[in-house]
């Protein structure tokens, strides 16, 4: 037990730490892989909650292609800190309510009395073979099957709207067509000229 | 081994004993699994100038002799590169910023190592014998691209900045299609255990190589084994690296041993790519005929003879082809392989969800 409580500390400094990091540091690149760190070592925190599926989609998914795409961006523009800086003091009041929101929501789910959490115990653990991949899979495909097919349609909706807002006919546009490309044979691009030959004076 | 685990807990007491046991053999476990690969990373090199070589008329290297052996010419050549990028300087340019730069090289080869911690070399030799396997090693493959993206940006060179870029739109659009073809393996073995996804593959008749996915999922052979030489940024798909174009990409400006781990870090990964497609399609250490001679010999031999023969699919392909254009990876990833995935996969799910009559009367059916 000494040994799990180690870890989950560890893992815990480490996200806090990463993720206030993602918030104060001023190099953006930087802000991004911290939240990268945050991500790992949330997974890690995931994994001692015998949640290993989620733990590892999560690194597939957010590490793996998420913030791949986030670090390209990021280091593709240009930022200009001082302007986002700007309106700093302006808004911290509303953010700073919102914070105080959030804190206090997470205490009253904390310190129980309200929710009877004590109604809710941790779950055993489970054996070794308990497959967590196959249990919710089962779940999904089964009794959330609506709310399952809603997200997909939701991201296909997503995707074609980010697709259509960028896409523009232009007339100049050239393209090329693959199939004309591959189907070229030598004769088309290549003659052979057969010449006399030419006497040197 | 347990009169060793008794000793740990004479030791260090009832309490530690046990979990020091466990932390020290996988220790040993790590080991055995890291020098044996970084000698084989090592001897790739090797053979892949030397295959190259004579696949070009040339005879490759053959001046450094193994330990004054005569006949082993060239064998030395790995041991004597590493001992000289180990004396090189490494540079770090002035406008770089040192933090990253220094750490780019290590997150390249940490997924690169990682990944092995769930391979299984035979039915019981397996350090890690996690549940969701398969899952672990695309998670950690999809890490190795952080390296190549902060190398470049780090460098603060054009040159390392293009290849950078190219490579980070190149493995994220191929790992999609690789994970699809992951798909198909899964819905057959029902299992992402990478032991359990061999076991799969074990048929009743003496012809073993006909039960493996290679056949069923042959599509998604071809799409898994050409992505993972995309993802590997490996000849014909190495444009992050282009010699002609961006001189040499995202390591333009590492020197020494630093550019070293990069390469360690590649040719690692060709290892590991090779290692599961052996796993997933061709049997993982199965052999490829179930009668007697072959099947006396030991599992771990029959993996590293598949890994062997994969492994030469990459130097061929890096001798046969030239460097794709940069718009036909990104259609061949986006518009061939994962429309292929997608249909195979849909193909499967019909055939698995047939009724079972009609299925066994498929002619020549070994697989479902």
């Amino acid at each position: 037990m000494i040994f799990q409580d180690i870890i989950f500390y560890f893992f815990s400094t480490v996200l806090i730490a990463s993720a206030l990091g993602v918030i104060t540091v001023r190099n953006p690149v930087y802000s991004a892989l911290l939240l990268v760190l945050a991500f790992v070592t949330c997974a890690g925190l995931w994994l001692l909650l015998e949640a290993e599926f989620l733990a590892i989609t999560l690194v597939l998914v957010y590490v793996g292609a998420v913030m791949v795409l986030f670090l390209f961006v990021v280091m593709m523009l240009d930022i200009n800190l001082d302007k986002l800086r700007e309106g700093f003091w302006k808004w911290f009041p509303l953010g700073g309510l919102v914070a105080l929101v959030m804190v206090v929501e997470i205490a009253m789910i904390m310190f129980g009395q309200y929710f009877s959490l004590e109604d809710m115990p941790a779950p055993e653990p489970k054996a070794a073979d308990y497959s967590n991949t196959k249990e919710l899979g089962r779940l999904l495909y089964t009794e959330y099957v609506y709310a399952f097919e809603l997200a997909a349609v939701l991201l296909l909706v997503a995707m074609i709207a980010a697709i259509a807002l960028t896409l523009r006919h232009r007339e100049d546009k050239k393209s090329l067509d693959i199939a004309k490309q591959v189907s070229v044979k030598k004769e088309d691009r290549l003659r052979v000229v057969s010449m006399q030959a030419n006497k040197k004076n | 081994m347990e009169s060793i685990g008794q000793l740990f807990e004479q030791i260090f007491g009832a309490e530690w004993g046990p979990m020091l046991f466990t932390l020290s053999t996988n220790v040993t476990f790590i080991f055995a699994i890291v020098v044996p690969l970084l000698l084989g990373v090592a001897y790739l090199t090797f053979a892949e100038r030397k295959i190259i070589a004579y696949m070009q008329h040339r005879v490759g290297p053959n001046r450094v002799t193994f330990f004054g052996i005569s006949w082993l010419r060239g064998w030395g050549q790995p041991i004597a590169d590493a001992v000289k990028a180990l004396m090189k300087e490494i540079v770090i340019p002035t406008g770089a910023n040192k933090f990253l730069f220094v750490l780019a090289p290590i997150l390249t080869i940490m997924p690169a190592l990682a990944a092995w911690a769930v391979v299984p070399f035979s039915a019981e030799l397996v350090l890690a014998d996690i549940n969701a396997g398969l899952l672990y090693i695309l998670a950690m493959t999809s890490m190795g691209v952080y390296g190549v993206i902060i190398a470049g940006w780090a460098s603060n060179s054009k040159y390392a900045f293009l290849g950078a870029m190219r490579s980070a739109a190149q493995v994220v659009s191929y790992e999609l299609a690789m994970g699809f073809a992951l798909v198909c393996v899964l819905m057959m073995s029902q299992s992402l255990n990478l032991g359990d996804i061999v076991n799969g593959q074990q048929g009743e008749s003496w012809a073993s190589f006909m039960h493996w996915f290679w056949i069923p999922l042959f599509p998604m052979f071809l799409v898994y084994f050409i992505s993972g030489v995309a993802e590997t940024n490996r000849a014909p798909f190495d444009v992050a690296e282009g010699e002609s174009e961006i001189v040499a990409g995202f390591h333009v400006d590492y020197s020494g041993m630093a550019f070293t781990v990069f390469f360690l870090a590649e040719y690692a990964n060709m290892i590991l790519v090779a290692t599961l497609t052996a796993i997933l399609f061709l049997g993982g250490w199965l052999p490829p005929l179930d009668i007697a001679p072959l099947n006396m010999i030991p599992g771990f031999i029959w993996l590293l003879f598949k890994i062997g023969f994969l492994l030469f699919f990459f130097l061929w392909f890096r001798a046969t082809f030239p460097r794709y254009r940069y718009d036909q990876i990104m259609r061949l990833g986006w518009k061939v392989f994962i429309p292929i995935t997608i249909i195979w996969i849909v193909v499967l799910g019909v055939v698995m969800q047939l009724p079972e009559s009609l299925r066994n009367s498929f002619p020549l059916n070994l697989w479902f």
